[in-house]
């Protein structure tokens, strides 16, 4: 589904980020990407959303070579990708409700659609009661949820979770881990980037381990270990 | 799918109007006083104008006729003056209607008057008063009235004196002042324009600027440009709608004031004309703020649109 293909990205020659990446990730996988930070990990991601582009190489998402999309397609391609971050990236002047029809109402959807859907999505996140709450009303563990609720909403192909237990505490974490196992127990692709150890572990999928911009181990029932 | 995108993005826009409120007002207050800037400078020309026009009117060139000069003479000559194409008016007053002037304007005068009364004769000639479409077009109704053209030499030997050379300064230094005065206002209403409208575009990109994270966000969720931009110049566009109305109405009770107080210093009752000329003063000051509102929020979104 997402091939790297000899991907490399320097800022200059003494800051080198990635340095010939070869990758593959399958539909329906579960791949924790683990690294120091700055090993290159966000930056891995940032190539997959057309955020950033690699100094050499290729990556693809299918048979779409991604830096060669123009502005309309790469819109329809991040339609396919479901996105949630470290700090939330919700729209502060939104409810719950609103930031997660605003998702849809980018991308086309009928209000009716968009009625029966959302509280639906809210539910499986276990926000229901918060349905109308702005962002500034929610804890962190709740915000990552709504996130969550928000990247899920329009039924990607792939969710793409960078870092997303950073800011929280072990039991949020728990439960947001327990949500992107489900995820991907509906047949999504699920990219996760993380530093926590039992995360990785409790996931028991497999492991990309990053250091320095290179692939150091990838192993299939992978374990965290650097 | 376009109504349905409209109505959202109006809608969003609306809602985040109300949502943002202290941002909201503090937009609409720079609005507001850009265009009661632009309405005063409206008024400004209005008075400039109307002045400029009332002295234009005090200047004209009047001949004065000998003594001997007969009525159908006089007559004669004012039609030929009235053919003239720079000639908007010629007024005409007869002998016994100059003395009866001036015995009005001297009534108090008794010694004048019982001087006058000595004279068996009318001692005033009859004179005839040229107004011009422009002050510049005076010089070449005087070369047209001048004793060798043919308009004068036809008419016989009647004119006594023409006020055109004696008038001539005054006349020369009210154009160029006239000019001046025009070129100035331009001047100065262009660049407080100008500044009005940087002072507001900037106010508009600060309000976009505290909100560029959301326009990423839109950006990553997958919403298009238009998407993103919609709410944004809706939201400009109340900020022109509500401070357009505000200057609208404020400007009712300050000129009605102007025109009770100060009617006769400015020559001009500025409510009358505010009242008169009301939906082409509103029609400017509503597009105006409407599109300034719209043009600015459009451009500062788009600065961040394309990160």
């Amino acid at each position: 589904m997402i091939y790297f293909n000899n991907v490399s990205k320097a800022y200059g020659p003494n800051s080198v980020v990635l340095d010939d990446i070869n990758l593959t990730i399958s539909a329906g996988e579960f791949v924790s990407l683990v690294g120091h930070s700055g090993a290159g990990k966000t930056t891995l991601i940032k190539m997959i959303l057309a955020e950033d582009r690699p100094t050499s190489g290729n990556v693809f998402f299918e048979s779409l070579d991604i830096n060669s999309l123009r502005r309309k397609d790469l819109i329809n391609l991040r339609r396919r990708i479901g996105i949630v971050f470290q700090d939330f990236r919700i729209l502060p002047n939104k409810t719950a409700y609103e930031n997660i029809a605003f998702a849809m109402e980018a991308s086309g959807k009928t209000d009716e659609e968009i009625a029966g859907d959302v509280p639906h999505v809210l539910e499986l996140v276990d926000l229901s009661s918060k349905i109308h709450h702005f962002p500034h009303q929610l804890s962190g563990g709740e915000k990552q949820r709504l996130a969550i609720a928000r990247a899920i909403i329009n039924q990607p192909e792939i969710v793409i979770a960078d870092e997303p237990t950073g800011n929280l505490d072990p039991i949020n974490t728990y439960e947001i881990v327990q949500i992107l196992k489900k995820i991907n127990n509906f047949g999504t692709t699920v990219i996760l980037t993380t530093h926590n150890k039992g995360v990785v572990e409790s996931i028991g999928k497999r492991v990309i381990t990053i250091e320095k911009g290179k692939i150091i181990r990838d192993d299939k029932d992978g374990k965290y270990m650097i | 799918m376009f109504w349905t995108d409209t109505k959202r993005i109006i809608k969003a826009g609306w809602t985040s109007f109300w949502r943002n409120s202290i941002v909201s007002f503090a937009s609409v207050l720079v609005v507001t006083i850009t265009l009661s800037v632009i309405a005063s400078l409206l008024f400004l020309q209005a008075i400039l104008h109307h002045s400029l026009d009332e002295i234009k009117n005090k200047v004209d060139i009047t001949i004065y006729f000998k003594l001997d000069a007969s009525e159908d003479q006089v007559l004669n000559l004012k039609s030929a003056i009235e053919k003239l194409p720079e000639v908007v008016s010629v007024g005409y007053v007869s002998a016994p209607k100059a003395l009866a002037d001036f015995k009005e304007k001297h009534k108090d005068d008794y010694l004048t008057l019982q001087a006058l009364e000595e004279l068996e004769v009318n001692p005033l000639g009859a004179y005839v008063t040229v107004k011009a479409q422009e002050a510049t077009q005076y010089e070449s109704i005087a070369k047209a009235l001048s004793q060798d053209s043919t308009l004068i030499k036809s008419s016989g030997d009647i004119i006594d004196k023409i006020n055109y050379n004696q008038n001539k300064m005054i006349i020369d230094r009210l154009i160029s002042i006239i000019d001046g005065a025009k070129k100035l206002g331009f001047i100065i209403t262009l660049i407080l324009v100008i500044f009005s409208l940087m002072i507001t575009f900037n106010t508009i990109r600060l309000t976009i600027f505290i909100a560029r994270e959301e326009i990423g966000i839109m950006r990553l969720v997958g919403a298009g440009s238009y998407y993103v931009r919609g709410p944004f110049v809706v939201q400009g566009m109340i900020y022109g709608v509500i401070s357009s109305l505000i200057t609208l109405i404020a400007f009712l009770p300050l000129t009605y004031w102007l025109g009770s107080n100060m009617t006769n210093f400015l020559s001009l009752n500025i409510f009358d004309y505010y009242l008169s000329n009301f939906f082409q003063i509103f029609a400017i000051v509503t597009l105006s703020g409407i599109l300034l509102g719209m043009i600015s929020s459009f451009l500062a979104v788009s600065k961040y649109l394309n990160k």
